[in-house]
């Protein structure tokens, strides 16, 4: 039963969406069930989500509860989930009945606080403090490729000198400065590196490592939806 | 700039500032930053699916349009939760086995009529050199590749011979491609360091400036 039946589930589920998929959606019932569990595994996809934040919610609490080490750190973590959270899920208008109620708390003028449009609490503290965060957290792996290309881009051999040649010709490709530069070599130098490496080069090995890894894919799922491949179901 | 858009530039500027931080060494002003924008990025999450599917895909076709039978899918989402009792843990298979086969129902499909067909219709070019000598040396470079770069990840057989060679070839390839790659990620991490730094420099020194 706790193995059988989710491998029932995750056999019907697929087996409606391969055959959908050679079903019109406006003329056949499968095509039709096809588009109505597409919404339906959005919807448990939201809630499986929802799930993570809970999870860092349970695992936050328990630090800052039991006051272990450095549980100032987890009390930000939560407060800031909160703060975000609580003002987006708000109704933004007294239509509903848990609308009616919060705005007989709150006065009807808040409204543009909550949910998640602009000028709601939600949108601004993504715009001030997370959207600024975000670009910093990528900025600052500009350091530390740097440090990594120090590392790695030691021409030992012919891969390494090839991989160090390409990955430096295409930086100096990527700036006006860098690009003034190659054309004193030749002035088809930039060109031919957008023909021959970004477009020919690039493109070759990225469709064989998609023709690869959809290979893979499709046959991981297959894996799946005959109950071959169960380690999404965890232990016991 | 009013009051409180100088508390608004401020406070990206700290947020910033602490998290750069971290390129001297870890400190408490970084972990504390780390951890709003961990929590923040997590409210973030709770308020796009509270209103782009719980709202909006359950609640309002539930209730405003009468689809009664979207309970379901609102119960296989609340058994997630069952996870977390351990005694009923398992109950939360279901939702997620639902979630899976369907997911690996859509790859099965999207794999390969999404990805490996037109790839492999798109590799399948002229060779022909009456095309002209850049147009066949093009091909050939994308034919050449594709099938090098496929023989370097075939590991059923061991790689000698003509298949040790092509393999070979392919790691050429992939070492040009990976070097495009690492080239191309670095000027874009460069590009989002520039902008920080222009924030630093323009917005807050600007903010600054007006202040003092």
């Amino acid at each position: 039963m706790r193995t059988t039946l989710p491998v029932a589930v995750a056999f019907l589920s697929g087996l409606i969406m391969v055959v959908g998929f050679f079903m019109n959606p406006e003329k056949t019932f499968f095509g039709n069930v096809e588009e109505e569990v597409l919404q339906w595994v959005t919807i448990v996809g939201g809630f499986t989500l929802l799930l993570g934040v809970v999870s860092i919610v349970r695992v936050n609490s328990r630090v800052v509860s039991q006051k272990r080490k450095d549980w100032i750190y987890n009390l930000a973590t939560l407060i800031s989930v909160f703060a975000m959270a609580i003002p987006a899920i708000m109704p933004i208008s007294s239509d509903s009945n848990f609308g009616s109620i919060f705005y007989s708390i709150f006065p009807e003028s808040w409204s543009f606080l909550f949910g998640t449009g602009t000028y709601s609490i939600y949108d601004w503290l993504f715009n001030y403090m997370d959207s600024p965060m975000m670009a910093t957290m990528f900025a600052m792996l500009a350091f530390y490729i740097a440090s990594a290309a120090y590392r790695a881009f030691r021409a030992r051999n012919a891969e390494a000198t090839l991989l160090l040649l390409t990955a430096v010709l295409v930086m100096l490709w990527r700036i006006p400065m860098g690009e003034a530069f190659l054309r004193i070599f030749s002035d088809s130098l930039p060109g031919y590196i957008n023909t021959y490496v970004m477009s020919g080069v690039n493109v070759a090995v990225q469709r064989g490592i998609i023709i690869g890894a959809a290979l893979g894919a499709a046959s991981m799922s297959l894996r799946i939806l005959l109950g071959i491949e169960r380690t999404y179901m965890g232990k016991g | 700039m009013t009051f409180f858009g100088h508390f608004e530039i401020w406070l990206s500027a700290f947020l910033v500032l602490s998290l750069f931080s971290f390129l001297y060494k870890d400190n408490p002003f970084y972990k504390m930053a780390e951890h709003i924008f961990a929590g923040l990025s997590a409210g973030y999450y709770v308020g796009l699916i509270w209103q782009a599917v719980i709202i909006q895909q359950l609640v309002n076709p539930m209730f405003d349009q009468g689809h009664w039978w979207l309970v379901f899918p609102g119960i296989l989402g609340a058994l997630m939760f069952a996870r977390f009792f351990s005694k009923w843990s398992w109950i939360s298979r279901i939702s997620l086995a639902f979630v899976i086969g369907n997911t690996a129902g859509v790859f099965l499909i999207s794999q390969l009529h999404g990805f490996v067909l037109p790839q492999v219709v798109s590799t399948m070019i002229s060779l022909n050199p009456a095309q002209g000598f850049a147009a066949t040396l093009s091909a050939l470079v994308i034919v050449i590749g594709v099938i090098s770069t496929l023989i370097y990840f075939y590991f059923s057989k061991e790689h000698t011979g003509i298949l040790g060679g092509t393999a070979k070839v392919g790691i050429w390839f992939i070492m040009i491609s990976f070097g495009a790659h690492f080239g191309y990620t670095v000027m874009g991490r460069i590009s989002l360091l520039i902008g920080q730094v222009q924030f630093l420099l323009f917005d807050w020194g600007g903010s600054i400036k007006q202040i003092f």
